[in-house]
């Protein structure tokens, strides 16, 4: 038998640990660039697949089965070795100038969680009543305006379950984006793996480090929770 | 004001309005009653279109409704309509479930919004819940804001679908209070009540619905003392009868 000696200040100090931190950092920013966009670009789909307009609903529809049935690391590849070809040049060009891995994964994982965003908020817009709406377009609200002011702020606050299910998905999926070459968490961790060997360690620190990530986003989205949703629920 | 000529809709097979002719004058105070599912949501529901009509024409306010050119988001914005189950938003206060819609429709300042708002709370007798959520108020209350709410946006018309019949028997006055108190300040409404007390007292006219069909169009007095139609005479001994 092997014995193995643990090590553990090859990731509480030194090089490592930063490596690791700056994995984490780029987690962060990966992870909360993508939760919002993804957040807004889920709503867009929710309204569109309700929409009266035949097209447009139909879109949706497509795009919601399409993203949500493959894979996310085909996805993850498909926008990266792709999106030369379908992303119009302003997209491109940005993408080059900032972090083009980078931006893949924000692709990705955008549309990729969206879909599942969308399909939550939808079923908390069909929670609330439709004289909601009725009250809404009786002011002389159109659709849209309806949608925005009084039936999604409703909607919303009841999706937040599901909602902080997905944003922790989100940043656990994020660890795929190593795959292009994104250098987060777990890239880092993989790295300071194959320079010291002690592979146990530095996953052991990255699980840890995602497990308080997450807990730190049901806290937050929690508390958001309860101050915005209280006056709600008070009787 | 408002003027139905040869109305008709059906829900499926359902005939639920069957050749309404009806025209209600500038100022006016109508009540509809009738029997339950005698197509009297409908009828008001098809004034703001919540409900489209199938055939015949509806003019109200000068807008023919079944011209698809017709603004329907502006005319609503003129017809204040009040529920059976007030449908106040209950993610927001009192004061903006107020003020939304003069905000964003009427493009007005926050604050003319608000002092115009408080002024209405005022007349319906709720100044101290202008912070409140709905969930925090009685029915009676939240009644009295939803009228508030649909008078901030200065409607040419009020239609209210049977306000006060979720209510609990001790808040039905409160409510009706402030509808006699709009009556009298010269609003056009039209009011699909059971509240026969309200009908005499403040309507200039009353009008019978059964079977989607408008069996009979009078006079309160006239139609409380000597209702024509035999099902207006049964329906007037069940609703006027202690036991309900
Ligand atoms: N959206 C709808 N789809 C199908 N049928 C409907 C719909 N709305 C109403 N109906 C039917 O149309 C008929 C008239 O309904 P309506 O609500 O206008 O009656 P009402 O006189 O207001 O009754 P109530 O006193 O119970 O409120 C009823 O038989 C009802 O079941
Ligand atoms: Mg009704």
């Amino acid at each position: 038998m092997l014995k193995y000696q643990f090590d553990w200040s090859v990731v509480t100090s030194g090089k490592y640990f930063e490596w690791l931190l700056s994995g984490l950092s780029t987690t962060i920013q990966l992870s909360l660039v993508s939760v919002v966009l993804s957040f807004l670009l889920g709503l867009l789909i929710a309204v569109m697949r309700m929409s009266s307009i035949k097209p447009v609903r139909w879109f949706a529809h497509g795009y919601l089965e399409f993203f949500r049935n493959t894979p996310l690391l085909v996805q993850i590849f498909f926008w990266y070795f792709g999106s030369y070809k379908i992303l119009p040049t302003v997209i491109n060009d940005w993408l080059n100038r900032t972090n083009f891995e980078f931006g893949a994964a924000v692709i990705a994982l955008t549309i990729y969680t969206s879909a599942f965003i969308a399909e939550d908020i939808r079923s908390g817009v069909r929670s609330i009543p439709k004289e909601q709406l009725e009250a809404a377009r009786s002011s002389g609200f159109s659709y849209i305006r309806s949608m925005q002011y009084i039936i999604l702020p409703q909607a919303v606050r009841i999706t937040i379950p599901p909602l902080i299910n997905q944003f922790l998905n989100l940043t656990k999926n994020s660890s795929l984006a190593m795959t292009i070459g994104v250098m987060e968490l777990t890239y880092q961790a993989r790295q300071v793996e194959s320079y010291t060997f002690k592979g146990f360690e530095a996953f052991t620190a990255a699980t840890l480090v995602y497990v308080v990530l997450s807990i730190a986003i049901t806290i937050m989205v929690t508390y958001y929770d309860k101050i915005v949703l209280s006056p709600m629920k008070a009787r | 004001m408002i003027t139905f000529k040869g109305v008709h809709k059906w829900f499926k097979d359902l005939h639920v309005l069957n050749d309404i002719n009806l025209h209600v004058n500038q100022g006016e105070v109508l009540v509809v009653c009738g029997p339950s599912g005698s197509g009297k949501s409908t009828l008001i529901r098809t004034i703001n279109k919540l409900e489209p009509i199938n055939q015949g024409t509806l003019i109200v306010d000068g807008l023919d409704l079944s011209d698809s050119k017709a603004d329907i988001n502006k005319l609503r914005a003129e017809i204040g309509f009040v529920f059976q189950q007030f449908n106040l938003y209950p993610h927001l206060s009192v004061m903006r479930n107020i003020t939304l819609a003069p905000i964003k429709i009427r493009k007005m300042s926050k604050n003319g919004a608000e002092s115009q708002a408080m002024m209405l709370l005022e007349r319906v007798g709720l100044i101290e819940k202008r912070d409140a959520y709905p969930t925090q108020l009685s029915g009676g209350q939240q009644q009295r804001v939803a009228i508030a709410r649909a008078l901030a946006m200065k409607p040419r018309i009020m239609l209210f679908d049977e306000p006060t019949s979720a209510l609990d028997p001790e808040m039905i006055g409160e409510v009706l209070l402030v509808m006699k108190d709009l009556a009298q300040s010269g609003m056009t409404m039209i009011v699909v009540t059971h509240e026969m007390g309200f009908a005499s007292e403040v309507s200039d006219r009353v009008v019978f619905m059964d079977e989607g069909q408008i069996l009979e169009e009078a006079a309160p007095d006239e139609f409380f003392k000597n209702p024509k139609h035999e099902r207006a005479q049964q329906f007037l001994k069940e609703v006027l009868s202690p036991m309900h």
